[in-house]
C-alpha cells in the first residue's frame, strides 16, 4: 500500500516505522515504512491481515484516506559496512529486511539475502530483493518454491558452507526470530531483530511495548524497534503479543459482521 | 479584625455540598461524578464569601484568579461576567474548577477556613465558567495587529495551550506541534472523563483554533522534525511544553508480566483511545476482576476507579506510606473510598507472580512502617522484615510517577537538562540554555499541576513576546 506523507518521506531512514489510524474509533497501529519516493511525497507500506485493522485496510480503496499518520518513529538501523551481512526475512518481515538490505548494500557491504514464506504465492519482494542481494536465497515451508524448509536452515547451510558473515539481520514472525538468534549465537554472530510489541502512542509515552533485552527492560518503539538478538527474551515477546487475543477476536467477528450487513 | 463581625453572621450559612452521583450507580458508568452547583447553590455559596479587603485568596493562586470579585459577580447573579472575570487570568476555568486542588490554595487560605469551612471557590469557578460555556456566549477577544512573527509551540497540554492562546492575542502567528491525534495533554489522555469531561476539554481546544492557533496533530518534534528545522522553517521562537510522559516502573521480578500496565498505558488506553467503550471503539483493554494500583496519588486514584467502572469485583491501592501521606487531592481519595476501593496502606510490591502463560495472578507484598523522615519531609517507609504475602490479582496498573520523555533533548543542540533530564528553565520567563527556546510546564518542574503548567505558559507567552519584539536577527 502507498500512502502520501510527504514530511515523512523526506525524513525516514530504513527500519523506522509509522503509526496509522484509520478513523476516529480505530486502534493505532504500527507498520514499518519498507519504501519512500520523496518526489511524490508517497511512503510504501506492507502488511498481513492478522486483525481487525489490518482486514480494515486491506478493504480501502485508491484516493481513500487515513485520519492519522505518525512518524518517522524509532531508532534507523546502524547500517556501517560490516563486511558480509545476511539478511533474512520472513513473510511480511520482508518487508522490513527490503530497506535494510538496500541500505547495507549501498554501503558497499556483501549482502546475502535469505526470504521465505508459507508458500510460493505469497512470497513478496523478491525482485526487489534480488536487486540490492549480491546473493538471493529463497525458502518455503511447503517447499513449492526454493529451498523446502524454514530460512534458519537456509542461513544454517551458509554457515556451513564456510561464508565468514559479520552480521545477521533477522525479521519477519517471533519464533523465526527465535531460532535464527539462537542458531547464530554459538557461532558468536552478531544478530540483530526487529521487534513487533503491541504499541499504543509509539513514543516512550506508554510502556506498552516493553521488551526484556540483556534483562533491562526497554520500550520498543523509542530504544528499538531493532534489538541483538542474542538478549532479547523472546518468549515474553510471545507471551505479551498473545494478550488480547480474546477481544481481537471479538473485534474482528464485529467487523465481519458489519461488513456482511451492507 | 475588620470582618470579624462579617465572618460570624455569615459563618451560619454553611458550604453548600455539591450534588453527586449515587457512588453505587457511578461505578457503572463513566459520566462525570459531580453535577456541578445550580445557579441558586452558586448564589448562596457565592453569599458566603465576605469580599475580604485583603483577600488571602488571590495569595493562595498561583496565577492571581480575581477570586472576591468574580464571587462577587455570582452573587449578584452576573455570571458571564463572574466567567470574563475568572479568564482574565484563567483561560481554562472549567478546566481548574474541577481538577485544581484547591483545598491546597486559595480554599486552604481563606479566612473562613479559619473557624469553620472556606468557600467552594473552585466549585463557583466551574459553575461560571461552564454557565458561560453551555449559555454559547464566549466572547471571542480582540485579537493585536500582526506581528509578522511565528512562533512555534511544541505539546499541546495546558502549558502549550495557555502559552498559543496568549501569543495569538498579542498578534503573533503561532503553530502547535502535538504528537498525538488529539490536543489536550494530560487532560485527554490522563485525567478521566468522569473528573474531566473530554467534551470541555475539545471546546477549550476548539476556543484557541477560533482565534487563531494552528494546530498539526500527529507531529512528534525531535523525529518528524527538529527544533533546528523549526527555526529553519522561520519561526522566531520555539516553546517546548512536552509534559513529563515517560513512565517509570519499579523494576521488580515479573513487573513485565501480561495485564500489567503503567498507568500512562492504562489511561491512554481507557481515555484516549476510549477503550472502555471496547468493541464500539477498536482498542482492547485488561478488564480485570481484581485489580490492583501501585501508588497513592491522583493517577493512582484515577486508574482505581477507572477499574472499578471496568467491572473489577476488588480494586485496591497498593501504597508503602500511610494515610496521610497519601498525595492525592482529598476528594479523590473521598470518592474512591465511596466507591469502595480498598487501600492497602503500608505495602509494598516486591514480585509479580504469572500463570504459564505469563499473565500476572499474584503480587507479592510487604509490609512496610514508617520511620524518620527522609529528604521531602515524609516519613521513610522501611520493610518489615518476614511480613511478605500475597494478594491475588489480575491486572496491575503501576502508578509511581513519570520522568521526562529524552526525545527533545537528544535532538535539540544546546539544550540544557538537569540530572533527572527535566529541561532547565528560567523559572519567571521559561527561557533555557538556547536562545529563542523557551519550556514551561511538567518538562521543567516534573508532574506538578495544571495550574502550574498554565501559570509557566502564561509567564513564558510575556517572555516570547518581549525577545522576538526586540529581535533584530529576523
Ligand atoms: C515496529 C513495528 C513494525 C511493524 N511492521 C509491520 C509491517 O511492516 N507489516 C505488518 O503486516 N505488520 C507489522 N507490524 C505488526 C502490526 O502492527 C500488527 O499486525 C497490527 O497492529 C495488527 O492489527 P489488527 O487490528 O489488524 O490485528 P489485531 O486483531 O489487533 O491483532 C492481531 C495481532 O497483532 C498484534 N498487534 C495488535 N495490536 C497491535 C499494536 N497496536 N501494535 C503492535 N502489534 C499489535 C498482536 O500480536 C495481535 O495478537 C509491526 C509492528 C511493530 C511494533
Ligand atoms: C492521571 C493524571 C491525573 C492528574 N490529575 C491532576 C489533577 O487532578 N489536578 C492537577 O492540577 N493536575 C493533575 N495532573 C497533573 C497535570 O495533568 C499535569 O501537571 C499537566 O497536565 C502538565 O501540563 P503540561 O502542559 O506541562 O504537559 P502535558 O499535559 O503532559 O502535555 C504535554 C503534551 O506534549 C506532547 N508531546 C510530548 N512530547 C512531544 C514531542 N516530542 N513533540 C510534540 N508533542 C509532544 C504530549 O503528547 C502532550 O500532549 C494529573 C496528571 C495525570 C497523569
Ligand atoms: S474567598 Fe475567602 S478569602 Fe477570598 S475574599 Fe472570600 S472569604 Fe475572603
Ligand atoms: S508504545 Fe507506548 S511507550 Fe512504546
Amino acid at each position: 500500500m502507498v500512502i502520501e506523507a510527504p514530511e515523512i518521506a523526506r525524513k525516514r531512514k530504513a527500519g523506522q516505522f509509522i503509526v496509522l489510524m484509520i478513523d476516529d474509533k480505530g486502534e493505532r497501529i504500527p507498520l514499518t515504512i519498507v519504501d519512500s519516493d520523496n518526489e511524490k511525497g508517497t511512503l510504501t507500506i506492507i502488511f498481513q491481515i492478522v486483525g481487525k485493522t489490518t482486514a480494515q485496510m486491506a478493504q480501502m480503496e485508491k484516493d481513500d484516506f487515513f485520519l492519522h499518520v505518525l512518524g518517522p518513529l524509532g531508532h534507523p538501523t546502524e547500517i556501517n559496512n560490516f563486511g558480509t551481512a545476511v539478511c533474512i526475512g520472513g513473510g511480511v518481515g520482508i518487508g522490513v529486511a527490503y530497506p535494510i538490505a538496500a541500505a547495507l548494500k549501498e554501503t558497499g557491504n556483501k549482502v546475502i539475502s535469505i526470504i521465505g514464506s508459507r508458500t510460493k504465492d505469497i512470497l513478496i519482494l523478491e525482485d526487489d530483493m534480488r536487486k540490492v542481494s549480491d546473493q538471493l536465497l529463497v525458502a518455503t515451508d511447503d517447499g513449492s518454491y526454493g529451498f523446502h524448509g524454514f530460512v534458519s536452515a537456509v542461513l544454517q547451510n551458509v554457515i556451513d558452507s564456510g561464508e565468514k558473515i559479520d552480521i545477521v539481520f533477522a525479521i519477519g514472525p517471533v519464533p523465526m526470530m527465535k531460532v535464527i538468534a539462537n542458531l547464530t549465537k554459538p557461532y558468536g554472530i552478531k544478530t540483530i531483530v526487529s521487534l513487533n510489541p503491541v504499541m499504543v502512542d509509539a513514543t516512550g509515552m506508554c510502556g506498552a511495548c516493553r521488551v526484556s533485552v540483556g534483562d533491562k527492560t526497554k520500550f520498543a518503539c523509542v530504544d528499538g524497534p531493532e534489538f541483538d538478538g542474542h538478549e532479547v527474551d523472546f518468549n515474553l515477546l510471545i507471551n505479551r503479543l498473545r494478550m488480547y487475543c480474546n477481544q481481537e477476536k471479538q473485534a474482528m467477528e464485529k467487523y465481519k459482521c458489519e461488513c456482511h450487513g451492507k | 479584625m475588620e470582618n470579624k463581625e462579617n465572618t460570624e453572621k455569615k459563618e451560619k450559612v454553611p458550604r453548600q455540598p455539591m450534588p453527586e452521583q449515587d457512588p453505587m450507580k457511578r461505578i457503572y458508568n463513566f459520566n462525570e461524578v459531580p453535577y456541578g452547583y445550580t445557579a441558586e447553590l452558586s448564589i448562596t455559596e457565592a453569599k458566603r464569601c465576605i469580599q475580604c479587603k485583603k483577600p488571602s485568596c488571590i495569595a493562595g493562586c498561583p496565577v492571581d484568579v480575581k477570586i472576591p470579585e468574580f464571587i462577587q459577580q455570582i452573587a449578584d447573579g452576573d455570571f458571564i461576567g463572574a466567567a470574563r472575570t475568572l479568564k482574565e487570568t484563567n483561560a481554562l476555568p472549567a478546566i481548574c474548577g474541577r481538577v485544581c486542588p484547591q483545598e491546597d490554595q486559595c480554599e486552604k487560605v481563606c479566612v473562613l477556613g479559619k473557624k469553620g469551612e472556606p468557600v467552594a471557590i473552585g466549585r463557583l469557578e466551574r459553575f461560571a465558567a461552564d454557565y458561560e460555556r453551555e449559555s454559547g456566549n464566549i466572547l471571542i477577544p480582540e485579537v493585536a495587529p500582526p506581528s509578522g512573527k511565528k512562533i512555534a509551540v511544541v505539546g499541546a497540554g495546558p502549558a502549550g495551550l495557555t502559552v498559543a492562546g496568549d501569543l495569538i492575542k498579542l498578534g503573533h502567528e503561532v503553530t502547535i506541534f502535538e504528537a498525538l491525534h488529539k490536543s489536550g495533554g494530560v487532560l485527554i489522555y490522563g485525567i478521566p472523563e468522569f473528573r474531566l469531561p473530554k467534551e470541555i476539554v475539545d471546546a477549550e481546544v476548539e476556543y484557541i483554533e477560533k482565534l487563531g492557533v494552528k494546530i498539526i496533530t500527529d507531529a512528534v518534534i525531535g523525529r518528524l522534525k527538529t527544533v533546528d528545522d523549526l527555526f529553519a522553517e522561520g519561526f522566531h521562537a520555539v516553546f517546548l511544553g512536552v509534559g513529563a510522559g515517560a513512565p517509570v516502573f519499579m523494576n521488580i521480578p515479573g513487573e513485565n508480566l501480561s495485564g500489567i500496565y503503567s498507568a500512562n498505558e492504562y489511561l491512554t488506553r481507557s481515555n484516549l483511545m476510549k477503550a472502555y467503550r471496547f468493541p464500539e471503539y477498536d482498542t482492547p483493554i485488561a478488564c480485570g476482576k481484581n485489580v490492583a494500583v501501585i501508588g497513592g496519588g491522583n493517577v493512582a486514584m484515577d486508574s482505581v476507579r477507572t477499574a472499578l467502572r471496568l467491572g473489577a469485583d476488588n480494586a485496591y491501592i497498593i501504597y508503602r506510606r500511610s494515610e496521610t501521606e497519601l498525595p492525592a487531592r482529598a476528594e479523590e481519595i473521598h470518592h474512591a473510598k465511596e466507591e469502595g476501593v480498598q487501600f492497602k496502606l503500608l505495602h509494598n510490591p516486591i514480585e509479580y507472580i504469572g500463570d504459564e502463560n505469563g499473565w500476572v495472578r499474584q503480587i507479592k507484598c510487604i509490609r512496610m512502617e514508617l520511620g524518620e523522615p527522609d529528604d521531602s519531609g515524609r516519613r521513610r517507609p522501611i520493610p518489615v522484615k518476614g511480613s511478605e504475602f500475597t494478594i491475588d490479582v489480575d491486572t496491575v496498573v503501576v502508578a509511581i510517577g513519570t520522568e521526562a520523555n529524552p526525545v527533545i533533548p537528544k535532538t535539540t543542540q544546546g539544550l540544557e537538562v538537569n540530572k533527572w533530564g527535566y529541561i532547565m528553565a528560567n523559572g519567571e520567563t521559561g527561557e533555557t540554555s538556547r536562545e529563542g527556546v523557551y519550556a514551561g510546564g511538567d518538562i521543567v518542574t516534573g508532574s506538578a499541576t495544571v495550574i502550574l503548567a498554565m501559570g509557566a505558559g502564561r509567564k513564558a507567552a510575556n517572555a516570547i513576546d518581549a525577545y522576538v519584539r526586540s529581535n533584530k536577527k529576523s
